[in-house]
C-alpha cells in the first residue's frame, strides 16, 4: 500500500465513524412542552427540512397540544403521523395545525413525515 | 382484533384513542385540508420551471463535455487546448448556476436536516452533484493536484443532468401525489355551501356552518341535502352514491334518514337537522378516511425501521466505495473512485422506500370510501386481506332486519287475533325485532289494546306479563315448558313453519298454549348473490343467528351459507366468533355495529354494515355505509389489491436499491468491466420513485367484481 492510500483508508474509517456517531448516536435532551391555561401541555413545532424542536418531553396524566407550523412547500412534509396515538393531519403551508392526544405510559413515541423521512420523538415522563 | 399502534392512548374498552372526547382529536375542519392541493400545484409548477432550466443547460453540457466525440467538434476543440478549457469555464459556470437554482432545494433540504442530525434523499443528492462539481472544478483550475492528466476530465455534466433528472423526477412524484389523495379532496367537494332553513316562519338561504340542530331545511328538487337529518314532511328518492356507494336512487319519505351530500331527485322534502358541522357524516368520513390514509399498515413499521438507517448506511457505503476503488481499482484511482462514491449516492433512493406503503394505503382506503366502505386503519386493511371465514349477523344483514308475521296458527278454541292481541299486549314494551313484528300486525288489524303488567324478558328465550291474574307467556317453546305449558302438539305445525325458513313463537294463556304465530324476515335481494362472491374469493360463510336450528337451516339453504351457528344467545356471539379464530381461522364479523358490538370487537376485522350516518361505529374495523352485503365482497377485493399493491411497491424499492448499490458500487467491474454511469443513475432513481406512486395509483383503476343483485 502506498502512504496515500494508507492516508485515504484512514480518512475513510474516521468518516464513516463520524457518519455513524454524528446519525445514529445522537440524543438531544428535548424540549419540554409547556403547561398552558387550559390545562394542556402545549409545543409549537416548526416543520422545514425538519421538526423543530424534534424531541419533546411531555408528562403522563395531562393532554397534549402539538401546534405544527410548516414553513416550506416540499411536499414530503405535507403531512404529519403521530401513528402510536392514531392521529394524522394535512399540514397547508403557513398556518398553524393542533394536534391533541392523551399521553399514555411513560415511553417513547414518533412522530415522522408520511414517508417517514422527516423525524421526530414524544418522550412521555412519568407525572 | 388485531392490535393496532394506538398502546399509548387506547381507553379502557381498548379502541379508542384516549381523550378522543367530542372536540379532542379533530385536528381540522374540512376546509383546511383544501390547502395541500394548491401547494402541490405551486411546487409542482416550481419544479418544472427548475427542470427546464436544467435540461437548457444540460443538453450543451453533456455535447461539450466530450466534444472529442463528436464529429466536427473534435477539430474545435481539441483535448488540451485552451479552447476547450475556456468552455469548460463556461460549463462550470453555468452548472454552478443549475445547482443554485434547479438544486437549491438539495443542498437548503440537505443543510437543514444535517441540523436535525438526520439525512434524507436531499443530502445524498447534494453530496452527489456537489462532489461532481467540485472535483471538475479543480481539475480545471488546479490540474496539477492531479497526478495524472486523464485525471483532468470534468463531470459538469453529472453535476447538471443529475439535477435536471432528479429534479423532473420530484415534480412528476408532486403530480402523482396529488392523485393519489384526490379521493379525499373529491369528499371533501362533496360538502354543500349553503342550506335554506325555516327561521321566524320564513325561509332562508344561509351558509351551511350556520345550520343548527333542530333547524327544518328545505330541500327542493335536484338540490343538495346540505346536513344529516330526518325527514319530516315530503318524500323523494335520493341519490346516496357519493356516500354509501349505492348507484341506485332510494325512496325516502318521513321519518326517513338522509344524509348530508346527497342529492334529491324530483320530489321535495323538509328535514330536522340531526348533525351538523363537524358531526355530519361526511365530516366524519373525510376525518376517518384521513386517518386511516395517515396510518400504518403493520408491515410498515418494519420498513420504517430500515428507513431509518438507510440514508446514513449509503452516505458510509458511498465512503466505502471511494476506498476500496482508491485502494484497489485501476487508474486513475481518484477520478474513479469519486465516480463511484457519486454514483452510489445518486442511486439509492429513500424515497421509493418510504413510499411503496403509505401510497397504495392512500390509493386503497380512497377507494374504498368511493365505494362507501370506511377502513378505520392500515391495520384492519392488512388483517382483511388475510381473512378465510366471514360470519354474517342473520338479522339485519342478510335479512331486511325488518321480520312481520307471516302466519298465525291457533290452537282449538281460541281465535287468531285474540292470539295476536294478547301476545302483542305481552310484548308492548319489548325492543325485540320480533315482538316489534307482533305489536306492528295488531296495530294494522286494528286490535284493541290490551292492558298488561310485570314484564319480564328473558332475552334469547321469550317474555313473560301479566294480565289481570292471567299470566301470559311468549317465546320459544322451552321457555314455555320450562314454565309448566305443554305445547309439543304443536311441534308439527312448528317444524313446517321453521321449514320455511319462519320463526315460530308460541304464546300461551296461564297453563294452556293458545297457539303460535310465525315471523319471517325476509332476505336481502342481493344477499345470495354476495354470499356466492364472497365463497368465489376462497371465503367459508358461516351465519350467527338466535333462531331455532329448523329455521336458521331454511334460510341459510336460501342463500347458500357454509355453515350455521343457531340458537345463538346474544351475549354469545363474541364466544362463538373466538371459537372460530381457536379452529385457527382469520375470522371476519358482520353486524349493525351496535347489537354486535363486542363479537365485532372479538374478530380478526368487525365490519358494521348498514350504519347510514352513524358512520364512526367504534367496534368496527370497517363500516359499510349501505346495507348491502356486497359491501363486503368489495372491501374485501380493495383489500386485497392494496396489500398486493404494498408488496409490489416493497419488492420493487427493496430489489431496486438491493440490485441498484451494488452495481453503482461497482460490483459487475471487475467480471464485465461495467461501470454505471452517475446519469444513469440519477435516470433510474426518479424512475423507480415515479414507478412505484404510478402503481399505487394504477389500483385506482381497479375493476371490483360485479355482484348482480
Amino acid at each position: 500500500m502506498t502512504p496515500d492510500q494508507i492516508l485515504v483508508t484512514l480518512g475513510g474509517v474516521a468518516v464513516m465513524g463520524f457518519i455513524s456517531w454524528f446519525f445514529w448516536l445522537k440524543r438531544t435532551p428535548g424540549v419540554r412542552a409547556a403547561v398552558v391555561s387550559d390545562g394542556y401541555q402545549e409545543q409549537m413545532i416548526l416543520v422545514s427540512g425538519g421538526y423543530t424542536p424534534d424531541t419533546i418531553r411531555v408528562t403522563t396524566g395531562r393532554p397534549v397540544r402539538l401546534l405544527f407550523r410548516r414553513e416550506e412547500t416540499a411536499s414530503c412534509s405535507e403531512q404529519v403521523v403521530l401513528a402510536d396515538f392514531g392521529k394524522s393531519a394535512q399540514l397547508p403551508t403557513g398556518s398553524v395545525v393542533p394536534i391533541e392526544f392523551m399521553p399514555g405510559d411513560p415511553g417513547e413515541h414518533a412522530f415522522t413525515c408520511q414517508m417517514g423521512m422527516l423525524r421526530g420523538r414524544i418522550v412521555v415522563e412519568a407525572a | 382484533m388485531t392490535s393496532t399502534a394506538h398502546t399509548a392512548a387506547t381507553d379502557t374498552a381498548g379502541r379508542k384513542p384516549a381523550g378522543t372526547t367530542t372536540d379532542m382529536g379533530r385536528t381540522q375542519a374540512i376546509p383546511a385540508a383544501a390547502g395541500p392541493a394548491s401547494d402541490r400545484q405551486a411546487e409542482y409548477r416550481i419544479l418544472m420551471r427548475k427542470w427546464w432550466f436544467a435540461a437548457a443547460v444540460g443538453l450543451p453540457t453533456m455535447i461539450f463535455s466530450y466534444p472529442w466525440l463528436i464529429p466536427g467538434l473534435n477539430t474545435a476543440f481539441p483535448p488540451g487546448s485552451a479552447r476547450l478549457w475556456w468552455l469548460w469555464v463556461a460549463m462550470g459556470v453555468a452548472s454552478l448556476a443549475v445547482l443554485a437554482y434547479s438544486g437549491n432545494q438539495f443542498f437548503s433540504g440537505a443543510a437543514q436536516a444535517l441540523r436535525h442530525r438526520s439525512a434524507n434523499m436531499h443530502t445524498l443528492i447534494a453530496i452527489g452533484t456537489g462532489t461532481a462539481w467540485i472535483y471538475s472544478t479543480a481539475a480545471l483550475l488546479v490540474p496539477q493536484l492531479f497526478p495524472s492528466a486523464q485525471m483532468t476530465d470534468v463531470y459538469y455534466d453529472v453535476t447538471v443532468v443529475v439535477t435536471a433528472l432528479v429534479v423532473l423526477g420530484m415534480a412528476m412524484e408532486v403530480k402523482a401525489r396529488g392523485r393519489t389523495s384526490e379521493a379525499i379532496e373529491k369528499l371533501m367537494g362533496l360538502a354543500p355551501k349553503t342550506a335554506r332553513v325555516i327561521r321566524d316562519g320564513v325561509e332562508v338561504e344561509i351558509p351551511v356552518d350556520a345550520v343548527i340542530v333542530g333547524d327544518v331545511v328545505v330541500v327542493r328538487p335536484g338540490a343538495k341535502v346540505p346536513v344529516d337529518g330526518v325527514i319530516v314532511d315530503g318524500a323523494s328518492a335520493l341519490d346516496e352514491s357519493m356516500i354509501t356507494g349505492e348507484s341506485m336512487p332510494i325512496g325516502k319519505q318521513a321519518g326517513d334518514e338522509v344524509i348530508g351530500a346527497t342529492i334529491n331527485g324530483t320530489g321535495a322534502f323538509h328535514f330536522r337537522a340531526t348533525k351538523v358541522g363537524s358531526d355530519t357524516a361526511l365530516a366524519t368520513i373525510v376525518r376517518m378516511v384521513g386517518d386511516a390514509q395517515a396510518s400504518k399498515v403493520p408491515i410498515q413499521r418494519i420498513v420504517d425501521v430500515v428507513s431509518g438507517y438507510f440514508t446514513p448506511a449509503v452516505l458510509i457505503l458511498s465512503v466505502a466505495g471511494f476506498v476500496i476503488w482508491y485502494d484497489f481499482g485501476p487508474a486513475p484511482a481518484f477520478a474513479y473512485a469519486t465516480i463511484v462514491a457519486v454514483t452510489t449516492l445518486i442511486i439509492a433512493c429513500p424515497c421509493a422506500l418510504g413510499m411503496a406503503t403509505p401510497m397504495a394505503l392512500t390509493t386503497g382506503v380512497g377507494l374504498a370510501a368511493a365505494h362507501g366502505i370506511l377502513i378505520r386503519s392500515g391495520d384492519a386493511l392488512q388483517a382483511a386481506q388475510k381473512l378465510d371465514t366471514v360470519v354474517l349477523d342473520k338479522t339485519g344483514t342478510i335479512t331486511l332486519g325488518k321480520p312481520s308475521v307471516t302466519d298465525i296458527v291457533p290452537a282449538p278454541g281460541f281465535e287468531a287475533d285474540a292470539i295476536l292481541a294478547m301476545a302483542a299486549a305481552a310484548e308492548r314494551d319489548s325492543e325485540h325485532p320480533l315482538a316489534a313484528a307482533i305489536v306492528e300486525m295488531a296495530t294494522q288489524r286494528g286490535l284493541t289494546r290490551i292492558g298488561t303488567s310485570d314484564f319480564d324478558a328473558v332475552p334469547g328465550h321469550g317474555i313473560r306479563a301479566r294480565f289481570g291474574t292471567h299470566r301470559i307467556l311468549v317465546g320459544k317453546r322451552v321457555f314455555l315448558e320450562a314454565a309448566g305449558v305443554k305445547a309439543a302438539w304443536l311441534e308439527d305445525d312448528a317444524r313446517r313453519l321453521s321449514g320455511e325458513g319462519k320463526t315460530p313463537v308460541f304464546v300461551a294463556f296461564d297453563d294452556r298454549v293458545m297457539g303460535l304465530i310465525a315471523i319471517a324476515d325476509p332476505v336481502k335481494p342481493d344477499s345470495k348473490a354476495a354470499i356466492a362472491a364472497l365463497r368465489a374469493l376462497g371465503l367459508q360463510i358461516v351465519m350467527i343467528t338466535g333462531d331455532n336450528r329448523r329455521t336458521a337451516d331454511a334460510i341459510a339453504r336460501s342463500v347458500g351459507v357454509d355453515r350455521v351457528l343457531a340458537e345463538v344467545l346474544p351475549q354469545d356471539k363474541a364466544h362463538e366468533v373466538h371459537k372460530l379464530q381457536l379452529e385457527g381461522r382469520t375470522v371476519a364479523m358482520v353486524g349493525d355495529g351496535i347489537n354486535d358490538a363486542p363479537a365485532l370487537a372479538q374478530a380478526d376485522v368487525g365490519f358494521a354494515i348498514g350504519t347510514g350516518t352513524d358512520v364512526a361505529i367504534e367496534a368496527s374495523d370497517i363500516t359499510l355505509i349501505s346495507g348491502s352485503l356486497r359491501g363486503i365482497v368489495s372491501a374485501i377485493e380493495i383489500s386485497r389489491a392494496t396489500m398486493r399493491n404494498v408488496h409490489q411497491n416493497l419488492f420493487g424499492a427493496f430489489i431496486y436499491n438491493g440490485i441498484g448499490l451494488p452495481v453503482a458500487l461497482g460490483l459487475l467491474y471487475p467480471f464485465f468491466g461495467l461501470l454505471l454511469s452517475p446519469i444513469l443513475a440519477a435516470l433510474a432513481m426518479s424512475f423507480s420513485s415515479v414507478t412505484v406512486i404510478s402503481n399505487a395509483n394504477r389500483l385506482k383503476r381497479f375493476k371490483l367484481v360485479e355482484v348482480a343483485s
